[in-house]
């Protein structure tokens, strides 16, 4: 049965093709990204003389320093705050058999429900009474909320799952409930946190529309939003665009390729619930 | 994430998650006893403040005529729906934002599911070929649509390579033709997120055990009838999941449409998003874009209803 056979073979040659074309888009994001400003050979033909130059142009322009600096802050800001909520949350919720504790996830799940279009204008009224426009505390405060219903649900199945008899020894050991949330069962959950972790970097990251409206004006940009306003401005000037696009994704890029494995099971089993 | 809420009620229906302990597990009701009730209340604290409290206000400012800079609001019924009943843009915009849900749905876990076939044969190539379908999901989704944006350009890649490979008479202005754009926006989102499907289709495979396939094989089943009655009803989890995230996220279509047409060509690719962020931040009707707000919320909430009663019961069946 696993046999390299031709059909196989066939098989194989067919994925490799369809991989191409996926990669296509790619291919030509880098090749134009290498290019001379002003060459005008065909948009599918590879650079003719390949330049770095595009790259410090961009990252000069673009203000891309800044941006990711931002973006890095907003990014580790908001996960650490859903890790460390969403941990505890979960855990009483997880543990308790009172009638409250079924109340209160599901109204946490509710949150899955409802898209965020529909508080995203009276948020945006309270954020602003509050003064926090252009302020990347809004954007961790909005993530945050955002996010734990998902992230808590993630950790309370995982924790109807673990046995409890560690935090009990812990427990009876007169570690007050604290210290045995900390010192045990928030070690023990490493392998769903990191999946939380990957999850919601990744979200946070990529997301466009919330520092669009919550920053926009500021001189405060994520990525995305600096990368919007660059393309905007320098919009015929497809190499050095093409190079900030590419600085842009560069981290997220980076560490998926670093940690292909663990995203994509993150990615995979995370939602297997 | 539609998902999660999936999984979720299904553990609700299929039996309380937490049984009552049985007696003579003491030690378990300690644990039970001993987790902090205080604990979830920093994060109901911000759950309350960022959903709960803006989602009740704007189920109620969809019924004023909130302009959003004056203080007063004034309660008008249900003019707001009525006005977006009349409103031909409106309706357009949802009758896009359900075709193009619906189309991304079917074709990227139509593809999503080949992918996973393909990759989890015993090729040479498979991790490679793993990553490479995977990787545009975690690029910035403003970046692919800009790339895309590019190559859908009349004298961009796309219709360069079209020429090169002789099939020149397949050119398009592929986001300029009102015909075609919204389909060039489905296509860049399909592009992205078939391998995110691919990667949970892929996981349900993996869970089948061997055996299967080989009793299943030797039984005298073609590979048809292999997917079909073998492969599929054990797949049913990871369909439910991979059509609730696409639909879901298909009801919410935002990013690669406000970057590559802005809802144009003459508002061919509008979305329910996309006309809320321009009633709302471009001509301050706030009460108008929360109304819409209010239905892009009952179409999600309806629509996944729907579909998860109906997978479920599949699911059912199939056990």
């Amino acid at each position: 049965m696993n046999r390299y056979t031709w059909r196989t073979g066939l098989l194989e040659a067919v994925m490799v093709l369809v991989g191409l074309v996926f990669a296509f888009p790619v291919y030509v994001l880098v090749s134009i990204a290498l290019r001379k400003e002003g060459d005008t050979a065909s948009p599918i033909a590879p650079p003719s003389h390949p330049t770095l130059a595009n790259f410090g142009d961009a990252w000069q322009k673009a203000g891309l320093g800044a941006a990711i600096g931002n973006s890095f802050m907003v990014t580790a800001g908001s996960v650490v705050l859903i890790v460390a909520l969403a941990a505890a949350a979960a855990y009483p919720l997880a543990r308790s058999t009172r009638h409250w504790s079924r109340w209160v996830f599901a109204v946490f799940m509710l949150g899955l429900l409802l898209p965020f279009q529909l508080a995203l204008i009276p948020l945006y009224q309270t954020m602003r009474d509050l003064g926090l426009l252009g302020n990347p505390l809004a954007l961790i405060i909005f993530y945050t909320g955002l996010q734990l219903p998902f992230s808590i649900f993630m950790y309370t199945g995982f924790l109807r799952s673990l046995d409890p008899g560690y935090e009990e020894a812990a427990l009876m050991d007169g570690c007050g409930p604290v210290r045995a949330f900390v010192r045990v069962v928030f070690p023990l959950m490493r392998p769903i946190t990191g999946t939380v972790v990957i999850l919601n970097v990744i979200f946070v990251w990529n997301d466009f529309l919330t520092p669009l409206l919550y920053l926009s004006g500021s001189g405060r940009q994520t990525i995305p939003v600096a990368l919007f306003g660059f393309v905007g401005q320098y919009v015929s000037q497809w190499p050095m665009v093409f190079a900030g696009l590419i600085i842009g994704i560069l981290p997220v890029l980076a560490a998926y390729f670093l940690m292909q494995k663990r995203i994509i099971q993150g990615f995979a089993g995370g939602l297997k619930g | 994430m539609a998902t999660v809420a999936t999984s979720s009620f299904q553990k609700h229906r299929d039996g309380p998650p937490d049984k009552p302990p049985a007696p003579h597990t003491g030690k378990r009701r300690l644990s039970r006893q001993r987790a902090p009730w205080w604990f979830v209340l920093p994060a109901l604290a911000f759950f309350a403040f960022v959903v709960l409290v803006p989602s009740a206000q704007g189920g109620w400012w969809a019924f004023t005529d909130w302009d959003g800079i004056s203080p007063v609001k004034h309660f008008v019924g249900l003019d707001q729906f009525r006005t977006l009943w009349h409103d031909q843009a409106a309706r357009d915009a949802v009758g896009t934002t359900l075709l193009a849900a619906l189309s991304i749905t079917i074709v990227q876990n139509a593809i999503g599911l080949l992918l996973a076939l393909g990759v989890n044969a015993h090729l040479k190539s498979r991790n490679i070929l793993r990553v490479l379908f995977f990787a545009p999901a975690v690029i910035t989704p403003v970046v692919t649509a800009y790339l895309w944006k590019y190559l859908y350009a009349p004298e961009g890649a796309i219709n360069a390579l079209l020429k090169t490979v002789g099939l020149g008479f397949l050119r398009q202005d592929w986001l300029g033709d009102p015909d075609v754009a919204l389909w060039s926006v489905v296509a860049v989102v399909v592009w992205q997120f078939a391998g995110y499907s691919m990667v949970i289709f892929l996981a349900g495979l993996q869970s089948i055990p061997q055996e299967i396939y080989e009793a299943a094989a030797v039984d005298g089943a073609g590979p048809v009838r292999r997917f079909w009655s073998v492969i599929r009803p054990m797949l049913a989890p990871a369909i439910t999941i991979n059509l609730m995230l696409s639909i879901i996220g298909g009801l919410k279509l935002f990013d690669q449409v406000w970057v590559m047409t802005q809802g144009g060509p003459g508002g061919a690719t509008d979305t329910l998003s996309t006309v809320i962020y321009k009633q709302a931040f471009q001509f301050n009707k706030y009460g108008y874009s929360i109304a819409m707000g209010l239905v892009l919320t009952l179409f999600v909430i309806v629509v996944s209803g729907l579909q998860y009663g109906y997978l479920s019961r599949q699911e059912k069946k199939n056990s």
